[in-house]
């Protein structure tokens, strides 16, 4: 059924009685032309598939139940701020594929464009940003220098005179902003649900079927299921799940926290992020600042993480804006990110014929995750990759072309 | 995380810094005819793995030391604790 004002309004006189499940719950058939592991970027994969390669046999595996995995526990801000040109012109397709999302899904993902600042406190950095912001708008994305007045009349509430890191201003993309990651999952099975494609739910990829180095389906705890092709998208158990195809990876496994406090009545202009200790905040609908800082550092798969970054994160807030100081912490959460060598991520295919990964996500997938369904549903069902995605090979490293954009080398967890 | 430094006793792990997979300690030899290849697999190749994993940390807020932790990615339990130059040692480095 289509959504809209009309629908509201009819099923609100009427008892709401009309309203259908948002997709089918199919049992897994023995065999598709293609199985995409993984609902979160997987998700937006299996619709893309159908809706603009016209594949019609697909199936979304996905272990848990839909929005369990990283989709669900990110922090939901989406923003096209990248350098290098191997990267910014893939978030801003993703950017652009966010602004015309919910009339493409017809379901409301709460797409929120309420900006975007990164705040600089050394000259230095000032006119790295700068630099940054021109290449930005190379790729056609925005991108504005704002001063520190300019900034003081956006956020006058910050510590713009901290004695160690007076804030000099920052660099602000306005269309920037934040989306309900929620609904994104939701939005997108529905969507692809009505396309035809299945999403099986508690489907657990156990192993691959490869012979003579093709790959001819999975193995999973709901049965065998034969595919001509196979597309991995499970960022964060990557290096668990290409294992079972004997593959290492350029990648560690990571934890990563995000925090929500009570809800607060509207104070944040938009996203904010601290340039001298990393510290990001947005506020959610409901009121709550939602933020969240580094990883914690350590190779981890257990979807939690320890007191001493929380303190390091909250440390950065107050040194940012002290009036959050009395502020009470509602709930905390982990999440687990593929770390990757140069902090960038892969679409690919791998070595084995028939079989594509997609990952490497670091902590910024959830922004990527329409660009990244696109360019995964081009590259599976073309055999070739889209040219905003070229960049981002699996064998880059071999090859010394590697997308540093931090420039901090081969040390995962400095990304 | 408490890190038992066989040395020390048991430390906070927030005085460490971590650097990784602990088969960092085995460079390949710059002269191999296969150098070219293993460089690449020791510098960005990793096997991650869901559970026990011996990896290099750190000591920056304390002796200075390396040492190699084992430890359990699943749960942060740490398994045991040894001095780095002591395992590149038993491995059959010089130094």
């Amino acid at each position: 059924m289509r959504y809209s004002a009309w629908t509201i309004f009819k099923e609100g006189i009427s008892g709401n009685g009309g309203w259908k499940p948002m997709w089918r719950e199919p049992e897994p058939k023995g065999e598709y032309d293609i199985v995409v592991v993984g609902a979160g970027h997987g998700m937006a994969t299996g619709y893309y598939l159908a809706k603009e390669f016209g594949c019609r046999s697909v199936a979304v595996l996905e272990k848990g139940w839909l929005g369990s995995g990283n989709i669900g526990r990110n922090t939901t801000i989406v923003r096209s701020n990248y350098m290098l040109p191997e990267n910014q012109p893939f978030y801003e397709l993703s950017l652009k594929l966010w602004e015309g999302l919910e009339q493409e899904l017809n379901f409301n993902v709460m797409v929120s464009q309420r900006g975007i600042i990164n705040l600089c406190h050394s000259d230095a950095q000032r006119d790295a940003f700068a630099r940054r912001g021109n290449a930005m708008r190379l790729s056609g994305a925005d991108a504005e220098l704002l001063d520190r007045d300019g900034v003081r009349r956006l956020c006058p509430f910050l510590n713009f005179d901290n004695a160690r890191f007076p804030i000099t201003g920052g660099l602000w993309q306005k269309r920037g902003g934040t989306v309900r990651h929620d609904a994104v999952a939701w939005g997108y099975a529905r969507a692809a649900d009505g396309l035809g494609v299945d999403l099986v739910q508690n489907c657990e990829v156990t192993g691959f079927l490869i012979s003579n180095g093709t790959c001819a389906g999975v193995e999973t705890t709901r049965g065998l299921i034969k595919a001509k092709k196979v597309g991995v998208a499970v960022a964060g158990s990557s290096g668990r799940v290409m294992s079972l195809a004997g593959m290492r990876l350029p990648i560690e496994s990571h934890v990563l926290q995000a925090f929500v406090s009570e809800g607060l009545k509207p104070a944040l202009p938009g996203v904010l992020t601290f340039g001298a200790g990393h510290f990001y905040v947005s506020q959610s609908d409901k009121g709550g600042l939602v933020f969240g800082g580094d990883i914690d550092g350590y190779n981890s798969y257990a979807q939690r993480g320890n007191l001493p970054t929380l303190e390091d994160v909250c440390e950065g807030g107050m040194a940012l804006m002290p009036m959050i100081g009395r502020t009470r912490l509602l709930r905390m959460w982990g999440g687990l990110v593929d770390m990757s060598m140069d902090g960038s991520p892969f679409i690919d295919r791998t070595h084995v014929e028939g079989l594509y990964f997609n990952g490497g996500w670091n902590y910024g997938g959830f922004k990527a995750t329409p660009a990244s369904g696109y360019c995964f549903a081009h590259l599976i069902a073309r055999d070739s990759p889209h040219p905003v995605a070229a960049g981002m090979r699996l064998d880059r490293f071999r090859q010394g072309a590697a997308i540093d954009e931090k420039g901090a080398g081969a040390q995962p967890n400095l990304h | 995380m408490i890190i038992s430094h066989p040395l020390l006793g048991p430390r906070d792990s927030a005085e460490f810094v971590y650097l990784g997979d602990a088969s960092l300690i085995g460079r390949p030899h710059a002269f191999d005819d296969d150098a070219m290849e293993k460089f690449y697999e020791y510098q960005f190749l990793r096997d991650n793995p869901d559970g026990v994993h011996r990896e290099l940390w750190y000591h920056e807020q304390g002796d200075r030391s390396w040492l190699v932790v084992t430890r359990d990615t699943a749960t942060h339990d740490i398994l045991n604790v040894e001095l780095a130059r002591d395992v590149a040692r038993q491995s059959g480095r010089g130094r």
